[in-house]
C-alpha cells in the first residue's frame, strides 16, 4: 500500500557514522555499520518572522522538523515553548553573572519527552502504524500514553517495574497498556529491540527504536526555543542531563542549524553533560580519556537518567570535547541538595534529573570548568512531583499544631 | 558447543530471512567465525576492520552483555542463546 507520506523538509535518512543515505522510512540503524540514522533536510527559506508568527509550541519550528506543514492542525499535545526562567536568585547564590533555567516540566505530561514523542507520532501516522510503543525510564511512557490517546492510536509501553509510583500512574492513566519488566532499563530496551524483529511487534511504532531518527529530532526544539527566548542568541554555556545522550546530541545539532540558516549569529558555545554518579558511564569515559563507553549497572535516585548503556554516549564525548565543555557527575546526596536549592531560590521543583544538572553545575563551577561570568543555561527536564520520594524525608512540615495562636506562638517562640 | 544465534532484522538478508540460526563454538569469537562461514559477509557487519565488535552493536550471551564479561572471549556453553542487537535504541 502506498502511503501518502509528508515529512516536510526531511529528504532522507543519513548514517551519522558512515554517511550512507537511505529513503525516509521506519529504520533506525545503518545496514552497513549499525550506526544511528539521522534525518537529513533540505530547508526552505525559514525566517525569524515566520517562526515568531507561528503557534506558541514546537510547531512554530515545523519548517525545521520532519513533520508536515499542517502539523499544528492535527491531534497532538502541542508541547514546548516552556519557560526560560531568568534565575537571578540562584545565580547570586552560585556567584554567576547570568543564569537561566529552561524549565521543561511545563510540558503537557511534565517532561521534555512530549517534544520528541510529538515528532514520533507524526512519523507513526505517516508510516501507518496503529500502535505506539517504547522502552522507558518513566517519563517517556507517560508521554507516549498521552500522545497516543490524543492521536487516536493504541499504545503499549514497557518500563522497569521498580519505577517511582507517580511515573507508573502517569504511564497507565491514559488508557494504553503499561507493562512492567522485572529488570533494568537496559534490559527493557533490549527486550524492545528484540520485540521489534518479531511478529508480535509488527506494525508497531517504537518511538525510540524504529522511529528514533524522527523522535530524536524533537530535542532540537530545546535549542531553538532557548536561542529564540534569549533574543535569537545562543548561550555561551549550557548544561544538559545525559541518559542515552540523544537530547544533548540534538541540542548541538539545533544550534548548528540555527547558525547555518543565519537565524542567529555564529558563535562558539560550550556544552556540558551531567550524569548521576550511580549511573555515569559517559562521565567515566570522559574522565578516562576514552571515546567509547563501557556500560554500567545503574544505581541512582535519578531514575530518568538510569541508562547504563547509552546509545549516543560516544557523541556526547565528541561534542563535550569539540566545544570545550566537560562531562561530570554528582552523588545522590548532591542531587537532593540541588533539587532543594533550585526550589528554594527560584520556585522551580525539579525532578531528580534537574537536580543532577544543577548539582553538576555547582561542581563545574567549583572545579573551574564552568565560567561564572558567561551566559549559562541549565536544563530542568522533568517535574519534581514525579520523584517525591527523593526529597520527601527532608521536605516535611515545620510543626503540626492545634489551630490556635497560642500553639503557634509556643511552637515558634524562638 | 551448539548454540542459537538471534539475527537482527537488518542482517536477515544474509540468513535468507531467518530470525534465528544454529551456531557452533566454545567462545563468542568461534561462534561468529562459524556464522560468517555459514553466511559469508555477516561477520564483517558485526565486527569492524580490526576484528572488534562494532561500536553500535550489542552482543549478548544469554542475559549478559558481553562487554560486561570477556567480550569476544566470552564462553558460549551448550545451548546458549546469543543475540546480536543494534545499539542505537532507547533514551
Amino acid at each position: 500500500m502506498a502511503l501518502s507520506t509528508d515529512f516536510g523538509p526531511a529528504t532522507a535518512l543519513s548514517c551519522r557514522e558512515c554517511g550512507t543515505r537511505f529513503d525516509v522510512g521506519p529504520n533506525f540503524a545503518c545496514i552497513e555499520c549499525f550506526g544511528p540514522l539521522e534525518v537529513a533536510y533540505e530547508f526552505g527559506n525559514v525566517t525569524r518572522a515566520d517562526i515568531e508568527s507561528g503557534p506558541t509550541n514546537i510547531w512554530r519550528y515545523r519548517g525545521l522538523l520532519p513533520v508536515p506543514d499542517d502539523v499544528a492542525t492535527k491531534p497532538n499535545l502541542q508541547p514546548g515553548w516552556t519557560k526560560l526562567v531568568k534565575a537571578d536568585n540562584l545565580a547570586g547564590e552560585l556567584g554567576m553573572r547570568s543564569l537561566y533555567v529552561k524549565d521543561d516540566s511545563g510540558n503537557p505530561t511534565h517532561s521534555f519527552k512530549d517534544r520528541v514523542v510529538a515528532i514520533a507520532v507524526e512519523a507513526a501516522r505517516n508510516f501507518g502504524f496503529s500502535t505506539l510503543s517504547c522502552s522507558s525510564t518513566g517519563n517517556l511512557a507517560g508521554a507516549v500514553g498521552a500522545a497516543a490517546a490524543r492521536a487516536g492510536l493504541d499504545s503499549c509501553v514497557f518500563v522497569p517495574a521498580n519505577l517511582e509510583e507517580a511515573k507508573i500512574v502517569v504511564a497507565s492513566v491514559y488508557g494504553g497498556r503499561l507493562v512492567g519488566i522485572d529488570g533494568t532499563y537496559d534490559e527493557v530496551n533490549r527486550f524492545c529491540s528484540e520485540l521489534i524483529g518479531d511478529e508480535l511487534g509488527e506494525k508497531w511504532g517504537f518511538v525510540n527504536v524504529n522511529l528514533r531518527p524522527y523522535y530524536a529530532e524533537g530535542s532540537k526544539t530545546l535549542a531553538y526555543e532557548i536561542a529564540e527566548q534569549l533574543g535569537w542568541r545562543i548561550p555561551d554555556q549550557i548544561v544538559i542531563p545525559v541518559a542515552s545522550g540523544s537530547q544533548l546530541t540534538k541540542i548541538d545539532k539545533g544550534f548548528k542549524e540555527l547558525i547555518r540558516l543565519g537565524l542567529v549569529e555564529e558563535k562558539e558555545y560550550r556544552i556540558f553533560a551531567a550524569q548521576a554518579t550511580g549511573c555515569a558511564p559517559v562521565s567515566a569515559a570522559y574522565k578516562a580519556g576514552h571515546d567509547v563507553v563501557q556500560p554500567v549497572r545503574p544505581d541512582t535516585i535519578a531514575k530518568s537518567l538510569a541508562i547504563g548503556n547509552p546509545a549516543d554516549g560516544p557523541y556526547v564525548l565528541d561534542i563535550a570535547r569539540r566545544t570545550g565543555g566537560a562531562v561530570e557527575d554528582v552523588s545522590d546526596r548532591e542531587i537532593v541538595a540541588a533539587v532543594r536549592l533550585l526550589a528554594r531560590t527560584e520556585g522551580v521543583f525539579a525532578e531528580t534529573a534537574g537536580g543532577v544538572v544543577l548539582g553538576v553545575t555547582q561542581k563545574l563551577l567549583e572545579n573551574g570548568k564552568l565560567d561564572p561570568d558567561a551566559e549559562t543555561v541549565i536544563l530542568n527536564t522533568g517535574e519534581g512531583l514525579k520523584t517525591l520520594d527523593a526529597v520527601s524525608a527532608e521536605a516535611r512540615p515545620a510543626a503540626v499544631i492545634r489551630p490556635s495562636l497560642d500553639a503557634f506562638r509556643t511552637a515558634f517562640a524562638n | 558447543m551448539s548454540v542459537s544465534v538471534r539475527i537482527p532484522t537488518i542482517l536477515r538478508t544474509y540468513t535468507g530471512g531467518a530470525a534465528e540460526v544454529a551456531g557452533e563454538g566454545g567462545t563468542l569469537r568461534e561462534v561468529l567465525a562459524k556464522l560468517d562461514a555459514d553466511f559469508p559477509g555477516i561477520g564483517a557487519r558485526i565486527l569492524d576492520e580490526s576484528g572488534k565488535i562494532r561500536r553500535f552493536v550489542n552482543v549478548y550471551v544469554g542475559e549478559e552483555d558481553v562487554r560486561f564479561s570477556a567480550g569476544l572471549d566470552t564462553s558460549t556453553p551448550e545451548g546458549a542463546q546469543i543475540s546480536v542487537i543494534p545499539a542505537v535504541a532507547g533514551g
